[in-house]
């Protein structure tokens, strides 16, 4: 059986014929959720400050690098290809590490998912946190819920106008701050933020800003739960990737149901008559940022996180009941109880230990890869086209691109020797000497392409590939690099 | 649009919605008439004021000879060389850097070499590949700049002037010389031909025929042929006439080749480029072609 609930959208209801009818598009509907108080509000709170603080002073953290390296802690430097994180400088090559954080927070995400359903969604996801913001700024200019619907009713009245325009400049200047602070992971921040003050900052902040105070706008005040209903592709992932023993908010209907009010409750407890903790309040509809009624099981439209708890918590205290008529629980423990068995909380079970395992291991590979990687590299690319020449005495000729990276804050006097080639002569193009050592200055935190021809004695064996070995060393550091290509004839 | 602007629309109403349908019905499905949404007509009714604007605003209107011109005066002309301006001044530092420096200069500069490079091989690809081929490779006809052979002189500057004034190119300063149709023009007979053909192929260690006076190939090489290749067949680049002694060979090494270029002559032609590309692009095609590896 379905009902359209408090959002519109159509719910599955636990224990029903299992099919989703009804309309596919509902009109959006506005929700005026009320305020929650309580452990995961509070929760919420300290993600919401922890995280939006992070994402907004970030930029002004300096780091010391050294003279000719930015000092920002974190910059994404897109004109010299480089990405700086604290003490680690990624190189446009080195792009993999980028690669693997995606995956290991694939990773993570699974295990959250496993552990706990949708914490990512509840607790951790932008456009929750930015919500969740909006909600707050709402409610505290234009009053709590019921002071908002009482405003909708009444229309445009002079002060109903000058409140909601409040309410959206407070909002914009969120967005703008918003699209401001994503800039400047781009660019030197203090520059740049003196630029925007004085108008002097290039259009392509203007713009990113401009694109990013929209989108922050729109999604965070109107779009809200619709993002996360119909847009995102998360929820359908995390579908399959729950499993019974994930505990997820949830509804005891055990204990909830029969459902009553409180009088009639007492009056059915007192003749001996079974009566459930669920007083009918709507107290968690209420609270409920995506409008939904948690009461019909698990479904679609909640995300998790966790304030109809609260809600649900702050009543059975009132009317002095336990808490945890709704609670991170399953459906499992559910049976179970009913069954007069005592519940089970597994969290630690091959899934989520499968998951644990994966990500100590790639954060582990990770890790010392970028430990120790080298700070100089060697790669050579054989020209493909001709792959040899001829020249005019018949000796065959074979070019190679060369480049050579310092990947260190200081110049430096490298050598550059090429073996393998009994009797061959190397050239490198624009160092002057015959070899077999070459003197390359590779300017700091730069590359150096070298075009270096290799031409081999007469009387090379034809269709013959000889392997050739390039190096660079630093006769200083006494650090040595290495690459292979081959030497082709006819 | 209501449903009252559709004519013989039933008034349907779907009992799950509660909207009116269109009457339209599929084995069985219903359309539902949903008015567009606000937004959505209210975007429709934007994009047809826009484009009238634009219409006046932009080039629009094919006429017969042209179209109308908007009065913002925008013209896609003046608008490419606008973007090429800017590509001028975006280009910049190096570019003016490569401007300044003399020619020789260049591949002493590991950035500017680099640059000069980059440059010249993009530079390459566009104007040159077509007859050199894409890694200058060359083919029958169209010399390899690879290698270290040249008609008309390998060192930077020489290769300077070949792209700047072409070979044969209707450039007065460009190089001019070809090679005679001395078959053709009766001044060497089919056997003496063979013959010259053959000494020809033996100076680089090429097999001979048998039965062919080579001396006589020979003799007849010294008087008709070493004017311009050289007595030892060297070559001279002023002239553009080919060293024979080398494994380098621009139309080929076999015989009927080389017996077809003494009865036919040669005379390939290579544009100027000068007038055409700007002077520091054709630097920059300098460098890339002389740092191939065959430069001198
Ligand atoms: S459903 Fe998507 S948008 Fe909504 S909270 Fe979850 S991850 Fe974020
Ligand atoms: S039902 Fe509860 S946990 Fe789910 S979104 Fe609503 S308030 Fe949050």
């Amino acid at each position: 059986m379905t009902t359209p609930n408090a959002g519109g959208q159509p719910v599955l209801e636990t224990g029903g014929d299992d099919v989703i009818s009804g309309p596919l598009y509902a009109p959006g509907k506005r929700l005026f959720p009320q305020a929650a108080h309580g452990t995961f509000r509070n929760i919420k709170w300290a993600i919401l400050v922890l995280a939006l603080g992070v994402y907004y002073g970030l930029p002004f953290l300096r780091w010391n690098r050294g003279p000719g390296e930015p000092n920002q802690a974190v910059l994404v430097d897109i004109v010299h290809r480089r990405f700086y994180f604290f003490f680690i400088e990624i190189w446009p090559q080195e792009l993999y590490y980028v690669a693997g954080l995606l995956i290991l927070a694939a990773l993570i995400l699974f295990l959250m998912n496993a552990v706990a359903g949708r914490i990512w969604c509840g607790y951790l996801c932008p456009q929750t946190v930015w919500t969740d913001l909006f909600y707050a700024v709402e409610r505290l200019v234009e009053g709590d819920a019921r002071r908002q619907h009482q405003r909708e009713a009444e229309g445009w009245t002079f002060n109903n106008i000058l409140h909601t325009g409040y309410k959206h400049a407070v909002w914009l200047i969120i967005a703008w701050w918003t699209g401001g602070a994503w800039v400047l992971y781009f660019a030197d921040a203090p520059t740049l933020v003196h630029q925007l003050a004085t108008f002097q900052a290039p259009m392509v902040a203007w713009f990113t800003i401009a694109i990013l105070t929209v989108l922050t706008y729109i999604l965070a005040g109107f779009m809200r739960e619709q993002v996360c209903i119909y847009m995102c592709p998360w929820p359908r992932i995390q579908a399959a990737l729950t499993d019974e023993d994930a505990l997820n908010v949830t509804y005891r209907y055990d204990r909830g149901e029969p459902r009553m009010s409180l009088k009639t409750g007492l009056a059915a407890r007192s003749h001996g008559q079974a009566a459930g903790d669920c007083v009918d309040c709507n107290q968690c509809v209420a609270v409920c940022p995506t409008g939904v009624d948690i009461r019909h099981g698990s479904q679609l439209g909640c995300v998790q996180c966790g304030l109809c708890i609260d809600a649900c918590d702050a009543v059975m205290q009132k009317i002095h009941r336990p808490r945890g008529l709704i609670a991170y629980d399953n459906e499992n423990n559910i049976k179970r109880r009913m069954a007069g068995l005592p519940a089970v909380y597994r969290m630690i079970r091959p899934r989520t230990i499968l998951y644990a395992v994966a990500i100590v291991l790639i954060g582990a590979v990770m890790l010392t890869r970028l430990l120790t990687r080298p700070s100089d590299g060697i790669t050579v690319a054989h020209d493909r086209n001709p792959l040899y020449v001829i020249d005019a005495d018949g000796s065959v000729r074979n070019a190679y691109t060369v480049q050579i990276v310092n990947e260190q804050g200081q110049p430096r006097e490298l050598e550059f020797a090429v073996s393998g080639l009994k009797g061959a002569k190397v050239q490198v193009i624009g160092v002057v000497g015959d070899g077999p050592d070459f003197p390359i200055q590779v300017d700091a935190d730069n590359t150096r392409d070298l075009r270096v021809l290799i031409t081999g004695p007469l009387k090379e064996p034809p269709h013959a590939s000889i392997p050739v070995t390039f190096s660079v060393t630093d006769p200083l550091q006494k650090s040595e690099m290495m690459a292979t290509d081959n030497f082709k004839t006819p | 649009m209501s449903i009252d602007n559709i004519p013989h629309a039933d008034h349907d109403i779907d009992s799950f919605t509660g909207v009116s349908t269109t009457g339209h019905a599929w084995d069985g499905i219903k359309e539902l008439n949903n008015p567009l949404p606000r937004w959505w007509l209210w975007t429709f009714y934007i994009t047809i004021v826009w484009a009238i604007g634009y219409c006046f605003a932009y080039p629009s209107i094919p006429l017969i000879n042209g179209a109308t011109t908007g009065f913002l005066g925008w013209h896609s002309r003046s608008a490419v060389v606008q973007s090429l301006d800017a590509l001028q001044a975006s280009r910049g530092a190096l570019m003016q850097k490569l401007a300044a420096t003399p020619l020789d200069q260049i591949e002493k500069q590991p950035e500017l070499l680099n640059f000069a490079r980059a440059a010249g091989a993009a530079a390459f690809a566009n104007n040159c590949a077509p007859c050199h081929g894409a890694g200058a490779q060359g083919s029958p006809g169209y010399p390899n700049l690879n290698a270290n052979r040249w008609l008309w002189g390998g060192h930077l500057d020489q290769i300077y002037q070949t792209i700047l004034h072409g070979v044969r190119s209707g450039d007065p300063k460009g190089h001019q010389g070809s090679m005679p149709d001395f078959g053709k023009a009766g001044i060497l007979t089919k056997p003496q031909i063979e013959q010259v053909a053959n000494y020809v192929r033996s100076l680089s260690g090429l097999k001979t025929e048998t039965g062919i006076d080579v001396a006589a190939g020979g003799k007849i090489f010294a008087t008709t042929c070493a004017p311009c290749h050289g007595k030892d067949a060297k070559g001279n680049t002023t002239i553009g006439s080919a060293n024979l002694t080398t494994k380098v060979w621009l139309y080929g090494s076999s015989l009927q080749t080389i017996e077809n270029g003494v009865t036919n002559g040669h005379g390939g032609v290579m544009p100027y480029w000068g007038g055409r590309l700007d002077p520091t692009t054709i630097k920059a095609l300098a460098v890339f072609v002389h740092t191939l590896g065959g430069g001198q």
